[in-house]
């Protein structure tokens, strides 16, 4: 589903992503971890070429997703993205959030997207927001709107970074749980997160990064249990107190 | 007061209409109305430019903004009614004239207000928005603008409202409006020149401030409709 090959990326001067390498294959879920600082955003952010790379290739269903060629569109509206500050449109209501896309990029008729929307907030809980606005909801009620927002591009993959660290410690679970339950229907995910248990729980393989680089790529069970690299474990001792 | 105002209420309300151009406060109507109109849409134009990555458009844009905001609008209209006539080889209208230096000099200061209105927009909402697949210009319609403009009520306002009042100098060059009835009434009475500056006074003030009310409840409308409350 998505290989990186050699992907390098500099912020100045800054070696922002060093030689990453690996792939994530249809159906898996993938958590990354790691101290801030890295470089796991700006990795999960090169999928969708929010963030640019200097060098090496990036491949999505086969597909390089560099160089001038590609349909950055088409490409993003296949990718469902969400933010760790949900960043949902605060001049439209619910229903408008989630339509939007799939009116305005895959030119469904309005009735049939406002459907959609109807038929993704069930999905996720939210059943009875559809007129709501965005000020109106919480923290865990916005994020999981963006996944419904996420959901309505029928992506055939989700990005998160770091869904959870913006919320209030109650609304984390409910979050967590959508999340669970699209893992649990075979969706291909990648997870930037903290969240050491979903990852147990839901994860398929774990990547540990740091300084830009990717010093794990293991199942959850021997990363957790026989973290190889000594940042590793000293990243894991600090995170579960 | 109202023999004054019975005298010249005519002068002042159409200026010399049906004889003449229509001017007096139908006149600044006229001209703000169309002043805006014009600067306004321009100002969209440029400001947008302003914030666009392509080079070309940014220098031209950023060029017009530095040119026309710092020379006094009175040079403009000079320029255009003393210089355009020789450079085009014929005679241009005073109000056409005026209305070309207005929008000219203030669609410079809007674009600003735009500029600086899209950029207060989060860099998350682009980006969410670039993220479900929308484009440049649908990102810009469909989420910056909607939220910029609303930001920007009250500096476009006080841009509105700013405008109205200087279209009061084009009467040096003769065009028709509420200042220059104020004038020509002063130069028939002789005296009492504060009591005709007074009404024209208040006939500014009266526009700006309703125009102020109608900004201030848009604004609310649209606070409201953001929190769910509008009906």
């Amino acid at each position: 589903m998505i290989q990186f090959e050699g992907v390098n990326k500099w912020y100045k001067r800054y070696h922002a992503l060093n030689n990453i390498c690996g792939e994530v294959r249809a159906g898996e879920v993938l958590v990354v971890c790691g101290p801030s600082g890295s470089g796991k955003s700006t990795m999960i952010r090169t999928i969708n070429k929010l963030e640019e790379i200097q060098s090496g290739t990036i491949r999505v269903e086969g597909q390089s997703i560099c160089g001038e060629k590609v349909d950055i569109n088409r490409l993003r509206a296949k990718i469902g993205f969400v933010f760790q500050q949900f960043n949902l449109f605060p001049h439209l209501s619910v229903k408008d959030n989630i339509a939007l896309s799939p009116v305005k990029v895959g030119g469904m008729a309005r009735n049939e997207a406002y459907a959609l929307a109807e038929e993704l907030l069930h999905k996720v809980g939210l059943g009875d927001k559809l007129d709501a606005m965005p000020a109106n909801l919480s923290g865990g009620q916005q994020q999981r709107v963006a996944i419904a927002r996420a959901l309505a591009q029928k992506p055939t993959l989700l990005l998160f970074d770091e869904p959870t660290s913006a919320l209030d410690p109650e609304m984390v679970g409910e979050v967590l749980n959508v999340m669970k339950s699209l893992a649990a229907e075979g969706m291909t995910m990648v997870c930037v997160t903290h969240e050491m248990n979903f990852a147990r729980e839901v994860a398929d393989r774990v990547w540990f990064m740091d300084r830009g680089e990717i010093l794990e790529d293991a199942p959850p069970a021997e990363f957790f249990s026989r973290p190889r690299h000594e940042r590793a474990r000293k990243f894991l001792a600090d995170i579960i107190h | 007061m109202i023999e004054f105002l019975h005298t010249y209420g005519m002068l002042f309300l159409v200026g010399s209409w049906p004889n003449g151009p229509i001017g007096g406060f139908a006149g600044t109507l006229i001209l703000a109305a169309l002043g805006l109109a014009g600067a306004f849409p321009a100002a969209l134009v440029i400001g947008v430019a302003r914030t666009s990555g392509n080079a070309p458009l940014k220098w031209l844009s950023s060029a017009w903004v530095h040119t026309f905001r710092s020379i006094p609008l009175i040079m403009i209209v000079f320029w255009a009614y003393f210089l355009l006539p020789v450079m085009i080889g014929f005679e241009v209208p005073p109000f056409s004239t005026a209305l070309a230096a207005i929008i000219v000099y203030e669609s410079a200061f809007l674009a600003e207000i735009v500029r600086a209105g899209i950029q207060s927009v989060p860099a998350g909402q682009v980006e969410a928005a670039r993220a479900v697949g929308l484009g440049y210009f649908q990102t810009l319609w469909s989420v910056q603008l909607p939220q910029a403009l609303s930001n920007m009520i009250p500096s476009l306002v006080n841009q509105f409202v700013s405008t109205i009042k200087a279209t009061s100098i084009v009467y040096i060059i003769g065009v028709q409006e509420a200042a220059f009835s104020a004038q020509q009434i002063n130069s028939i009475e002789l005296t009492g020149a504060l009591r005709t500056y007074l009404v024209l006074a208040l006939f500014y003030f009266l526009l700006c401030a309703l125009l102020s009310r109608l900004a201030r409840r848009l604004e609310l409308h649209l606070q409201n409709k953001r929190l769910g409350l509008a009906i």
